[in-house]
């Protein structure tokens, strides 16, 4: 029953959350909030593709502080990339074989490299076996290869089990 | 407690402000469109999640109430810049944009 | 000090989008031009939080949300545009 009701709980709180913050806390917001996480996952339920359950939400917090400290970590790079000469930047195109065989896992995948050191994902090939990465500066493509498979991928893989 | 508060902000607002003078900057120097497409994505959503940062302590405190309503700005952002980032790239080799000779790899056929 | 360090601020961000501008009407190809529009939303965004610092008021934050939600939708909606000559199939 409650199942049913809430087809995908982590959502609803998401959208309960949303809500409050977006319009302040109250009574009168917070049922509204709740009919909301209640009505639109319901609503757009035919929309959605298939969605893995989230094993480990502790280690999906710590991934996402990671992924946080990463980006920090990125923009002082990349910062001292654009600041130095353009004649010394090694830039590639790397393509990275993809384990994970879940959409919404390889859409984080593809967020979380595009946000962190020095590469953007440009495009994912149609069996989602392959990623292709365009890399700011690389000094070996297997080097980063092996980084975005055991910092990432890995790490996607436990928190969804797929 | 003012004064602390204070220069929190300020440096809060003056880290944002040089990520996204370079985030502008690499968009302008760098030579090709991959390179560039490097500089927006990451250093100018930092610089604006600087300043939105720099915005929910001051309101924090100058209200006395945890202002948290910025947070989604900055939420949205880093979910948004990735696929719009994505989505350039893709469109770029579809037009088969010229890249720097000494780029090692190839892109993909669209 | 707090004045100063907006105004520093503003300074920066008013020499990004100057510069964001020059790589739009510099172009050369669209692409180049579409992620500059894109940059300048971004950058409004922030310079729309820091009007709303400087002034003191909360209103602002509902058009920098508006910003972000809209420049988002339409970066996706021509890049699209430009990679399949269509925006919804």
């Amino acid at each position: 029953m409650i199942r049913k009701l809430y087809p995908f709980p982590t959502l609803s709180v998401f959208l309960l959350l949303m809500w409050l913050l977006l319009s302040g806390f109250s009574a009168g917001h917070l049922v509204l909030g709740m009919v909301l996480a209640t009505v639109l996952p319901l609503g757009t339920l035919p929309f959605w593709p298939n969605v893995p359950r989230l094993r480990n939400f502790h280690k999906l917090v710590l991934f996402v502080l990671m992924v946080h400290w990463d980006i920090i970590v990125a923009n002082l790079s990349v910062a001292r990339r654009i600041l130095g000469s353009p004649k010394k930047l090694r830039p590639a195109f790397v393509e990275v074989p993809l384990d994970i065989k879940d959409d919404f896992a390889i859409t984080l995948l593809t967020s979380t490299v595009s946000l962190t050191p020095g590469t953007v994902s440009a495009d994912i090939s149609a069996d989602a076996s392959r990623m292709l990465v365009h890399a700011l500066h690389v000094e070996d493509e297997a080097v980063l290869v092996e980084q975005i498979k055991q910092r990432y991928e890995r790490r996607l893989k436990e928190i969804f089990e797929c | 407690m003012d004064i602390v508060i204070e220069y929190i902000t300020a440096i809060f607002l003056l880290i944002g402000g040089v990520f996204a003078l370079i985030g502008s900057l690499g968009l302008v120097r760098l030579p090709d469109f991959f390179l560039r497409l490097h500089g927006p994505t990451k250093a100018t959503t930092l610089g604006v999640g600087g300043t939105i940062m720099a915005s929910l302590v001051y309101f924090s405190w100058s209200e006395h109430t945890l202002h948290l309503h910025e947070i989604l700005i900055t939420l949205f952002l880093f979910i948004s810049a990735p696929v719009s980032a994505h989505m350039l790239a893709k469109a770029a080799m579809h037009r088969e944009l010229k890249y720097r000779e000494d780029t090692r790899g190839k892109p993909w056929k669209q | 000090m707090l004045e100063t360090a907006i105004a520093i601020a503003f300074g920066l961000f008013v020499v990004a989008q100057l510069l964001n501008l020059y790589r739009l009407l510099r172009g050369p190809s669209l692409p180049d031009r579409v992620l500059a529009l894109d940059t300048m939303y971004v950058n409004s965004i922030a310079l729309i939080v820091l009007y709303g610092l400087s002034s003191g008021s909360k209103l602002y934050f509902e058009a920098a949300m508006l910003i972000a939600l809209i420049g988002f939708v339409s970066t996706v909606a021509v890049a699209k545009y430009m990679t399949r000559g269509d925006i919804i199939e």
